[in-house]
């Protein structure tokens, strides 16, 4: 019945094959119109898996978890093997549908953001690679076919990132997000080896089993006081937490908007961001019942995060630097939800909520950072004191723009308000401390939101080039589309689609925390409103009165300085420099000791080489009858 | 075995004739006469072979068998030796064994 489901992600492997080996012999516009069409297909495939599997009648059970197609691909032992193939549950095709639907838009928009640029072949073949990777590691029926792919995911961003390779800032970014990320699945590559090493297997169904059996061979297993599980989870939640940038990994996702803009709003805003959440949500059942220690540090590194990043934004310039730190903030939240989120019924209330706030994030973010792009298009800067009064250039972008500001903001009805709300909801009844920060956030994420949207739109008008001018159609399309899908996306039936036991349960709008959260966030907009409509110089006299804390977060807390300290000072100076020593030294230095010796010892023997044949004969003879009769004399 | 010759009359015909072989391929100058003392080697070889097969395992012939092959393997030997030979005359107008010497360092 879903065989067809392999196709998805082939679709845009075939498209990178084709587009990468032949699109340089074509006019770029083929292999851009090639790239959309195929990912348009794989789009309409995935609309129809999701509508048969979450509409096809079976209500009354749980969701099955269905694997259309798997092929084994390398066997250790009986039990322990590892398989490709596609597995539907409804997180995974919720997954491919936030996927594809993001990146058909941003392929339909490329066309017209990257109108004309060099490389335009190659964007579109690294554009499919990184599509294809990303539903490689949605569909995932093992951990390590999910690690295999989340290292394709990672080296397409790497691509992506590095676009503009002429840029020493852009190539500076690529290697900084490559290098963290890969720090981080050092982490996730060990806590697999450590699980797969318990349970003796990789297989997503058996791990999430709830009964747990497999991880009988866990008990009392532990390392410096904490549990081997725990261990496990908490390495897991390394990697996941360096693909979604929390802190104290979130160093690369600001660098990474040198990419182009399509890129910065497909991979570090919708999708590639979320596989971190995805992770800890594919591996829940695990977390719940195993390692809830772990759980708890997800809970509070997201929480963490999604306050410092808040924070930060607020004092950034650069538009989509902005939007970075609100990403980070945003996944906060979802790794937030997840870690208070119990199992089973209206508990599993954060585990549904995280979900839902994925998908109407990738959503309203997906909308941010196109617009932003389309602005950038418009007056070819990324800085917002280049900007202002452009409502009446851009009305399309200034639309669609607001609405993915209140959306963010959580002004009901929009999606992000009915997300946002569950999290919040879930926190409450969970932990009071998080609850107070996931408050505070939102009434910061209202601000910092609105600063950047009054900034931009309203003000004095600058002194552009030239006129800016709306976007062309290709640009404009996926921005209706995405503001569309924003509005609307808050009124699908997540509570019995997409659940920690795959059960339907019931919400009810919990006004004790709606009211206030609507409030907080109305506050934050009225806040900025005020600060930003007209141009003034009260902003930067509260700066100035904050001082070095103002100075602090506009340098992002120094984090920059702080790991470029400890690498270049402490790791370079001490542990770098003293085994590139031994190695020139020691190790080299052994090898060079044997040629030079060989060298010197054979110059000096080379007169023996006469070149009389019966002089190495007679040699010859001898040293076998002295051989010989050492042999007889000795044996 | 072989009518009351015990196997030691052999075993000193073939040492014989291998050392006259190695003494011979050693002293003498003539590439021709240096190839004949290789055959003289190859010679007690296949003495022994035969007569080891014989005296030891009399119902197997892999010794034989394997004299023949050396026998077959000295024939394509010979040939090539004696085509070397012949470029060399052709080359120093003789065969000394001391004159050629370009190989060396």
């Amino acid at each position: 019945m879903y065989n067809y489901t392999i196709l998805i992600p082939m679709i845009p492997l075939v498209m990178f094959l084709v587009t990468g080996l032949l699109g340089m012999k074509w006019k770029p516009i083929i292999s851009g119109l090639l790239g959309t069409t195929g990912l348009g297909i794989s789009w309409v495939l995935s609309l129809m898996t999701a509508i048969t599997y979450f509409f096809g009648g079976h209500h009354a059970e749980a969701f099955p978890t269905i694997i259309p197609f798997e092929t084994l691909w390398l066997t250790f032992s009986e039990t322990l093997q590892i398989k490709m193939g596609v597995l539907l549950d409804p997180i995974s095709v919720m997954m491919l549908v936030v996927v594809t639907t993001i990146s058909f838009m941003v392929h339909i928009y490329s066309l017209g953001y990257m109108h004309g640029e060099k490389g335009f072949q190659r964007f579109y073949a690294f554009l499919s690679l990184f599509t294809f990777s990303m539903l490689g590691l949605v569909i995932a029926t093992n951990i390590f076919q999910m690690y295999i792919f989340w290292e394709l995911v990672g080296v397409s961003s790497f691509l992506l990132i590095g676009f503009y390779y002429q840029k020493p800032s852009a190539v500076a970014a690529s290697k900084k997000a490559f290098i963290v990320t890969r720090f981080a699945d050092l982490g996730f590559l060990i806590g697999i080896l450590i699980l797969s090493f318990i349970t003796k297997t990789f297989d997503f169904g058996i791990l999430t089993n709830p009964d747990g059996a497999v991880f009988a061979n866990a008990a009392g297993l532990s390392f410096m006081g904490v549990s081997a599980m725990t261990w496990a989870m908490v390495l897991v939640f390394m990697g996941g937490a360096g693909k979604s940038a929390m802190f104290p990994l979130h160093i690369w996702l600001p660098d990474a908007m040198e990419g182009p803009t399509p890129v910065s709003a497909l991979i570090h805003a919708a999708t590639m961001v979320v596989a971190g959440v995805y992770l800890v949500a594919r591996l829940f059942v695990v977390y719940h019942f195993q390692a809830p220690d772990a759980l708890e540090v997800v809970a509070y590194i997201g929480g963490f995060t999604s306050l410092f990043a808040a924070v930060i934004a607020i004092t950034q310039y650069d538009i989509k630097r902005v939007l970075a730190f609100s990403t980070l903030s945003q996944l906060g939240y979802m790794m937030l939800a997840l870690g208070v989120s119990g199992y089973g019924g209206e508990e599993g209330l954060g585990y549904m909520a995280s979900v839902f706030h994925l998908f109407t994030h990738a959503m309203f973010k997906a909308l941010l950072f196109l617009g932003a792009g389309s602005i950038i298009h418009a007056v070819h800067s990324n800085y917002m004191y280049d900007m202002g009064g452009l409502r009446k250039y851009l009305p399309i972008t200034h639309i669609t723009f607001l609405i993915a500001c209140l959306t963010i903001a959580g002004v009901p009805p929009l999606s992000g308000f009915f997300s946002k709300d569950e999290i919040l909801v879930a926190a409450l009844e969970h932990n009071k401390l998080l609850f107070a920060v996931e408050f505070l956030v939102a009434g910061l994420t209202a601000f910092y939101m609105f600063r950047l949207y009054f900034n931009i739109f309203w003000g004095k008008d600058r002194h552009y080039h030239h006129t800016p001018h709306e976007s062309p159609l290709t640009m404009t399309i996926p921005l209706m589309f995405l503001a569309f899908a924003s509005v609307f996306s808050g009124f699908l039936p997540f509570h019995s689609l997409v659940t920690a036991d795959k059960m339907h349960f019931d919400t009810h709008l919990h006004l004790g925390v709606a009211v206030p959260s609507v409030l907080i966030g109305l506050l934050g907009i009225a806040l900025a409103w005020l600060l930003y409509k007209k141009e003034s110089k009260t902003p930067e006299n509260i700066a100035r009165k904050l001082g070095v804390l103002y100075t602090a977060t506009y340098n992002k807390f120094y984090f920059d300085e702080i790991y470029l300290f400890i690498t270049r000072k402490i790791i370079f100076n001490y542990i770098s420099r003293p085994i590139a020593w031994f190695d020139r030294h020691i190790v080299d230095g052994f090898m060079v000791g044997i040629g030079t010796v060989t060298e010197k010892v054979s110059y000096r023997i080379k007169g023996m080489q006469s070149g009389q044949l019966q002089h190495y004969a007679f040699m010859f003879v001898a040293g076998a009858l002295i051989l010989a009769l050492v042999l007889v004399y000795y044996m | 075995m072989i009518e009351g010759i015990p196997i030691q009359h052999f075993l000193i015909v073939s040492t014989l004739m291998f050392f006259i072989g190695v003494a011979g391929f050693i002293m003498r100058r003539n590439l021709i006469t240096i190839l004949m003392a290789i055959e003289l080697i190859l010679n007690s070889v296949n003495i022994n072979f035969v007569i080891f097969n014989r005296y030891l395992y009399p119902d197997q012939l892999q010794g034989h068998f394997f004299a023949i092959l050396v026998v077959g393997i000295a024939a394509a030997e010979a040939s090539v030796a004696i085509a070397l030979i012949i470029n060399i005359y052709r080359k120093l107008k003789n065969i000394d064994v001391e004159n050629v010497n370009e190989l060396r360092y």
